[in-house]
């Protein structure tokens, strides 16, 4: 069990307006995912969540209860951190253990879901070990682990794959995945990798400085933005911006086109451009087109696509799939 | 040392200048032994030969066993240094995790009006302090030394160790909040461990002025029952006659304890247990 719902939540620090006004509802089993560029405010939502840091006005509520003034051990919470945060003076067992031991749990209790979790994340060979002799892969599923032996009503994760290299990152990704699937249990996510965004979450929150710009599942993101912040957040690369009046486009300010939406000939198209760049990634090619019409844009190929700098090619937009924004950014539908 | 980085001439230079070094600083204290080993006339004729079987004599030694009673000074200076020791630690640690760990009004300022008395020495108040200790009648007691020498040393404790809590992660802060622990737990478990290395350059450095001081003792605690090392030491210096032997068997006597304590803490500057708890 657990929902959350915020309400108008506003957080400063001096004259510093992190947070203005958040509102938001997640359900239970739900996992949310807020996603942003730095200084946007979504570790300090969490943090806000967690208790960690006290919303300057606004509610916050775990299963209906507002939990503004509890603090961050009784309500009921979890939180895996970026830097792993475990006990440098314990073992693995008893890093897992301690939040329990501190809420009153019998022992035999104890030992169970230290069993449970970490057979789930196979951390059974290193529960003697202290920190310092593992792996950052296998310190993060301790991490994990910790939050996992609490049965939480919500798991935070503030960033938990960054200090991760780029292996372990899809590995450990995959895991959380499928501990969200096993579960069940409301997991809120913090990351600042879109693509982390898009594979793990029911539902993504976009922030921007101190706003929500939009919430939505991946794909409506990604096929319906709400505005321009959100169309060139979600996507990689980033969504190609056109300014409209270069096009011709009399009631758009501006207008976006996916890389993958652009098609590429070498013997006519829409946008005429020399080859900047092209970048080989065996699945696919990216290409950085220097056009005349629409400046420098990027285009993805599926596949294999030979070109060389300064070779002359033509892009041309899917019509039925270019994002057209007003002035003030939003989506014109 | 890799090859690469070092060449035969840099080794010796470098070598050289410390070994220079270490014999200029050493120069002083090997003095002091080697004199107290000596008889009288031979400490005015030759100081700076060894003793040898001819001049050897522990007289000053003897001296100072059976003159005055040097174990209970020795003792008191052992007292009145750990003892200070242990308050400036624990409230200079305090002191340092508030300051860098919660935000509140005036805590820039009050960060500064601590660290002041690292510019302003405490001896420009001492007849004030002296005052005081008549007033709350703790004149010739070691409490008396312990309270200033705690005043004198927390300063320096609190500005270091603040500046090294500013480096403990905050991740591993909260999670201990969040696993339930209380602020004393995070304290005294997670962030004093992680500051060892820390406490212990402090402890060395508010150690060693204390048990050298002969201006507090003197002042303070000058009674019999209450003499520290130093201030005893100079029951042998007179206005008209010293006796060399036995102040300077009193002084090499006096490097011993001192000794012990660095030689603790100086394990402690080398051995850091943070790693692997945070990347």
């Amino acid at each position: 069990m657990g929902s959350l719902r915020i309400e108008n939540v506003q957080k400063s620090f001096g004259k510093v307006e992190v947070l203005k006004g958040i509102d938001l509802a997640v359900e239970d089993g739900e996992f949310v995912v807020f996603v942003g560029p730095s200084g946007c405010g979504k570790s300090t939502l969490l943090r806000v969540i967690a208790g960690l840091e006290d919303a300057t006005s606004g509610k916050v509520l775990i299963d209906g209860v507002n939990v503004v003034a509890t603090p961050p051990a009784k309500r009921g919470i979890a939180m895996v951190f970026q830097t792993y945060a475990l006990y440098p003076h314990l073992t693995v067992r008893d890093n897992m253990g301690l939040g329990l031991k501190q809420a009153g749990t019998p022992a035999a209790e104890i030992d169970k879901r230290i069993g449970i979790a970490s057979s789930m994340l196979s951390l059974e060979p290193y529960l003697k070990r202290r920190p310092a002799e593992l792996s950052g892969g296998q310190r993060q599923r301790v991490a994990i682990g910790r939050a996992v032996v609490r049965e939480p009503k919500l798991f935070l994760f503030d960033e938990p794959l960054s200090n991760l290299d780029a292996a372990l990152r899809v590995n450990t990704r995959l895991e959380i995945a499928q501990l969200h699937r096993r579960l069940k249990a409301t997991m809120i996510y913090v990351t600042h990798d879109q693509v982390e965004a898009m594979t793990l979450a029911d539902k993504i929150v976009v922030l921007n400085a101190g706003k929500i710009e939009q919430v939505g599942a991946p794909m409506e993101l990604y096929n319906n933005p709400a505005n321009e912040f959100v169309a060139g957040f979600i996507g990689s690369p980033k969504m190609n911006f056109v300014d409209g009046a270069r096009l011709g486009e009399a009631q758009a300010k501006t207008i976006g086109v996916r890389p993958e939406h652009l098609s590429v000939s070498a013997t006519s198209g829409a946008w005429k451009g020399t080859v900047v760049h092209a970048e080989h990634l065996g699945a696919d090619t990216n290409l950085y087109l220097d056009c005349e019409k629409a400046g420098l844009v990027t285009a993805r190929i599926f596949g294999v696509y030979n070109a060389e700098p300064g070779a002359t090619l033509y892009a041309t937009p899917d019509p039925t799939k270019t994002y057209r924004f007003d002035a003030e950014g939003r989506t014109i539908r | 040392m890799s090859r690469a980085t070092s060449s035969p001439a840099r080794l010796i230079g470098a070598h050289a200048v410390l070994i220079a070094y270490t014999v200029i600083a050493l120069f002083p204290v090997l003095l002091i032994v080697m004199n107290s080993f000596k008889a009288r006339n031979a400490i005015f004729r030759s100081p700076l030969t060894p003793p040898t079987p001819e001049t050897f004599d522990p007289v000053g030694y003897t001296t100072v066993m059976a003159q005055g009673d040097f174990l209970l000074y020795f003792q008191n200076s052992l007292v009145v240094t750990v003892g200070s020791l242990f308050f400036v630690i624990l409230f200079g640690a305090m002191a340092a995790f508030a300051l860098s760990e919660y935000r509140f009004r005036g805590n820039t300022l009050t960060g500064l009006y601590l660290a002041l008395g690292i510019m302003i020495p405490i001896r420009l108040g001492t007849v004030a302090i002296l005052q005081l200790m008549v007033a709350s009648g703790l004149v010739n007691t070691l409490t008396a030394l312990i309270l200033v020498y705690t005043a004198q040393g927390l300063p320096l404790c609190i500005f270091i160790l603040s500046e090294f809590m500013k480096t403990v992660s905050d991740d591993l802060k909260n999670a201990g909040r969040i696993d339930g622990l209380s602020e004393y737990r995070i304290f005294f478990r997670l962030v004093l461990p992680l500051v060892r290395p820390a406490i212990a350059t402090v402890a060395v450095f508010t150690m060693i002025p204390i048990w050298n001081d002969l201006w507090f003792p003197l002042i303070l605690a000058p009674s019999e029952g209450t003499k520290t090392v130093t201030l005893g030491a100079q029951i042998f210096i007179g206005q008209f006659v010293t006796n060399w032997n036995a102040v300077l068997a009193a002084l090499s006597l006096a490097i011993l304890p001192v000794l012990v304590l660095y030689l603790i803490f100086s394990r402690q500057l080398i051995r850091g247990i943070t790693s692997g708890a945070v990347k």
